[in-house]
């Protein structure tokens, strides 16, 4: 069988490696040629009761040509034990009493392929996943699973122990590997090549070879079994993409893309690279990775709470490093008051905020679009910062280097938003060589200011000069109060007070001379505009798609593109589809006259689905 | 090097007769005496009358947020410890709203002079009670006296493993001076609490020891491997009473043989927690206004213990991988990835 693209889902309790099998099937997929985009989702909770239904952890990836989303619905599912066969299937209403399947909220198609473990069905399994039956031939029935779907029955874990008999693992291990089985079923199920699998485990356990024999077993066997197995449905070969551009990938997560992006611009414009953050979900993994560079000579401080992260920063910053701070929403509530003294200092910073759901904590490991209000204006006083959105895991290297290369540039802090399916999601991306990547220039002070140096110095940008200690010359003051803007000290002058204000904005306003123009994409000719911001793109561009209508996607937020005025006017109806309540209609609406903006939101704590647009568009 | 060069050019605005005049003439000529040139030294602070002190130094400064000073130093000094760092501070912005930083700096052992005013009192907000306002003390925002215990800066200090810890009063310039001294040479986190006078707020709120009749009587300026000895006279010492469980300092004639010699290096901080807490019951809390106590307020350093340093520790990591590293650059770092060509 040919498919253009395919959904899959792998699904077990958290403790089950399900992220693990599911990454190392899309990187697999990925260097067969296929686009891919992964959604994991995990609870929140480090390691919920085994067996229950809210410790369901999946991770779902779409593969194959022209893949702008992880897909809405699964057209594969692999899932591991009976709370993860009722989750997938009753999707939000998984928590009801007497939920049965129904289309809308199960997340697999109705024809869809499902391989469950029949081991984890016994009486205690289907206990803790609140079953009323104990007999796994009446789950089906039970959960009102249509007929059409395939039921793949598996004694995964029996099968996995046969494997590895002779191998001398404890049993606790052995049942640890009952996912590389279930992978192994579905390499054979998309002809995936055993070597190149074989060779990634062997990169994964590199770190404990022990390991790598009894994988690679258990693996092998799981994919001879769907050789052997008599089953009437076909393997599945998905196309390859061909709209890449040539050049060397790599699978890479979003957060990683991040941290990547920051190294690239650290050494692009000779600065070293200082973070200072503090641990907070879904951001960390940008720390963990920085603070494992080492050899790239990034200093990480793990600071004692979110506002030393970003102060830290600000100190290194002071000091001459390319400074960053990561977070999520509530860390940047905490980290306000010391971003408005980087505005008001004119120093560089960047800060990462990968969004998650809110208000206060919220949902910390779901994701949604809900600080951009605070990313623009959630600061005391006259306070613009630039800000930005990356909109694909592998495009957070993009706009983390344009985060840092603004920010040097033009002495400003830049608020760069991803959120938690960026972050964790993985993607394609084309690895760059250093020498392709644009020019960084910070904004150094030129010799002919020593001696003459004031903290409010502007160039005809009204862009500030950077003096850094240790500079003979350039000895300064610099401070959160309002200062004179000649002299640089300390001034309450209701003017220049004022003056001040509007140098600052203007700086921030220059911004647009230099970032590139809004596209409209899709059917031009259409009337019909959707437009987003972030990492709905792929939902939307799906979406525009088969709405046949045009599509406007913004990464830069403020300043906005030069040209968004008459982008937008130019269509009868402009629908902005984001994941909160209407913040990117809210600004639009009071930075572009003459537009009648409406809106199609969404909050569940998970990326659109396309069907889900496409529907709402037409009912507007 | 000369006081004046770490002048600026700014007009000194602290209240007239306000202690912190004197810390910034001691502050010029501290650095003076410790010689790092003006552009190689940073002052950082926070918010409050201390904070100030940047604008009159003319060094690279910051004047940043209220009870951040630490935080920012402490990215200065580990990005580059080259510089000296210095941190302006008060009771307020210290031990209040900045509390955490402030902690966490000294566990960290971060290469910094800590100068922490401590008027015991909010002087720009005009006239709160601080987190060093003795118990009962009447305020703007406690008409009726405060209902809270009273932090002891050198018990926070040394609660954080602290490895410096000074004490200096704003009237006594040669202490301040060598403390300031002494806390530069200190290789890690050094606090000097400077006792200051608050004119306007808090007049006389040190004077038990500040005044210059009784000054000699109520105080000690102890100097490592000298023998504890004060009074005007030069009458009295400090001595260690072993008759209770846990031994106590007290007062002995100066030839006693028991009189103590100060070790400010020696590891175990008990004996300096001793010595910093003579006489504090006279600031924590009004009841003890007419007290008398016997034992004198322990000025000078109190403890100067040698501990690696967090800047030191965190680049030492960095330049021994770095230098080591196979993939030392962005293009060197990205092969390492899994990786193929389409």
């Amino acid at each position: 069988m040919q498919k253009q693209n395919v959904v899959i889902k792998f699904c077990g309790d958290s403790g089950d490696g399900m992220q693990l099998t599911g990454n190392m099937f899309s990187s697999l997929s990925a260097i067969l040629g296929n686009e891919i985009s992964t959604l994991p989702d995990f609870p929140a909770e480090i390691r919920a009761p085994q067996g229950t239904l809210g410790g369901v952890s999946g991770f779902q990836v779409n593969l194959g040509a022209g893949v702008y989303t992880p897909g809405d619905k699964a057209d594969v599912l692999v899932a591991m034990n009976a709370a993860a066969l009722k989750v997938c299937t009753l999707g939000s209403k998984f928590n009801q009493a007497g939920a049965k399947y129904n289309e809308q909220d199960c997340t697999f198609k109705k024809n869809a392929v499902v391989i469950i473990d029949t081991d984890a069905f016994t009486d205690k399994d289907l206990e803790k996943a609140l079953y009323q039956t104990r007999k796994m031939e009446e789950v089906f029935v039970e959960l009102g699973l249509p007929e059409s779907v395939q039921i793949v029955p598996v004694a995964l874990t029996q099968l996995t122990k046969e494997a590895l008999k002779d191998s001398g693992l404890d049993n606790k291990s052995i049942l640890k590997s009952r996912n590389m089985f279930a992978l192994g079923i579905v390499c054979w199920l998309f002809d995936r090549p055993m070597d190149k699998a074989i060779h990634f485990l062997e990169g994964k356990f590199a770190k404990k070879p022990a390991l790598i024999a009894p994988n690679v077993k258990v693996l092998t066997d799981g994919f001879n079994y769907g050789n052997n197995l008599a089953l009437n449905i076909q393997t599945i070969h998905v196309d390859s993409s061909e709209d890449l551009e040539h050049g060397t990938y790599t699978s890479i997560a979003g957060n990683k893309a991040t941290a990547w992006g920051l190294i690239a611009a650290a050494e692009k414009c000779g600065k070293r690279l200082f973070l200072g953050s503090y641990p907070i979900t879904p951001a960390t993994d940008i720390m963990h990775e920085l603070a494992g560079r080492k050899d790239q000579n990034v200093m990480v401080v793990q600071a004692e709470d979110e506002i030393a992260g970003v102060c830290t920063a600000i100190g290194a910053s002071f000091a001459g490093d390319l400074a960053a701070t990561t977070t999520s929403g509530p860390g940047l509530s905490l980290k306000s008051e010391a971003i408005g003294l980087a505005v008001m200092a004119e120093l560089p910073l960047v800060v990462v905020d990968v969004q998650r759901g809110g208000p206060s904590t919220g949902l910390p490991t779901k994701t949604e679009q809900t600080d951009l209000l605070q990313a623009v204006y959630g600061r005391n006083g006259e306070c613009p910062a630039v800000v930005i959105a990356a909109s694909t895991s592998a495009n957070c290297f993009h706009f983390a280097y344009e985060a840092a290369k603004i920010a040097v540039e033009n002495m400003t802090p830049v608020i760069l938003m991803t959120d938690t399916y960026l972050a964790n999601g993985t993607a394609l991306w084309r690895i760059p060589k250093l020498s392709e990547l644009p020019a960084i220039k910070p904004q150094s002070v030129p010799e002919e200011l020593k001696g003459k140096y004031s903290v409010s110095l502007r160039d005809e940008n009204s862009i500030r000069y950077w003096a850094t200690p240790g500079m003979e010359g350039y000895e300064h003051r610099n401070i959160g109060l309002e200062r004179d803007s000649v002299k640089g000290s300390i001034s309450t002058n209701p003017e220049n007070h004022e003056k001040m204000t509007l140098a600052r904005q203007a700086k921030v306003n220059q911004v647009a001379n230099k970032i590139p123009e809004l596209k409209v994409i899709g059917n031009i000719q259409s009337d019909t505009l959707l437009v987003g911001w972030g990492s709905t793109e792929g939902h939307i561009h799906a979406a525009a798609n088969e709405l046949g209508c045009a599509m406007a996607h913004f990464n830069y937020i403020n300043p906005l593109p030069k040209n968004t005025a008459e982008v937008l006017r130019a269509y009868k109806r402009v629908i902005v589809c984001e994941l909160n309540n209407g913040q990117f209609a809210s600004l639009l609406r009071s930075k572009v006259s003459g537009v009648d903006f409406l809106q199609v939101n969404s909050m569940k704590g998970q990326p659109f689905q396309v069907e889900d647009i496409v529907k709402s568009v037409k009912a507007l | 090097m000369e006081a004046s060069q770490f002048k600026s050019d700014q007009y000194v605005r602290f209240c007239p007769g306000c202690g912190d005049h004197a810390i910034c003439m001691a502050l010029q000529k501290a650095m003076a005496e410790v010689g790092v040139e003006t552009y190689n030294t940073v002052v950082i602070s926070g918010i409050g009358c201390s904070s100030r002190m940047p604008h009159y130094l003319n060094t690279y400064g910051f004047n940043t947020i209220h009870g951040r000073g630490g935080a920012i130093a402490t990215g200065v000094k580990t990005s580059h410890p080259e510089l000296t760092v210095w941190q302006m501070t008060g009771d307020g912005d210290c031990l209040a709203i900045g509390g955490n930083h402030f902690i966490h700096e000294i566990r960290r052992n971060v290469d910094l002079n800590i100068c922490l005013f401590n008027n015991r009192i909010y002087g720009l907000t005009k006239g709160q009670y601080s987190p060093t306002s003795p118990k009962g003390f009447v305020s703007k925002s406690s008409p009726f006296g405060t209902v809270e215990r009273p932090f002891i800066p050198a018990e926070l200090v040394l609660g954080a493993r602290g490895t410096f810890f000074a004490r200096t009063l704003d009237v006594d310039m040669p202490t301040t001076v060598n403390c300031m001294v002494q806390a530069n040479k200190h290789k890690g986190a050094s606090v000097i609490e400077c006792l200051v006078n608050c004119v306007i707020f808090n007049n006389g709120t040190h004077s038990w020891i500040a005044d210059r009749e009784t000054r000699a009587e109520r105080s000690i300026v102890l100097k490592h491997g000298e023998k504890m000895i004060f009074g005007a006279n030069k009458d009295k010492g400090i001595a260690l009473d072993y008759s209770t469980v846990i031994p106590h300092l007290i007062v002995v004639p100066a030839d006693d043989e028991r009189v103590l010699v100060h070790d400010a290096h020696m590891e175990d901080p008990t004996l300096h927690r001793m010595l910093a807490l003579m006489g504090q019951e006279k600031f924590t809390d009004v009841a003890n206004a007419e007290a008398q106590p016997e034992l004198p307020i322990a000025l000078g350093v109190i403890r100067d213990v040698e501990a690696e340093t967090y800047n030191e520790a965190v680049n030492k990591q960095i330049d021994d991988i770095h230098t080591t590293a196979k993939a030392k650059t962005f293009d060197e770092l990205t092969q390492t990835l899994e990786h193929w060509d389409m």
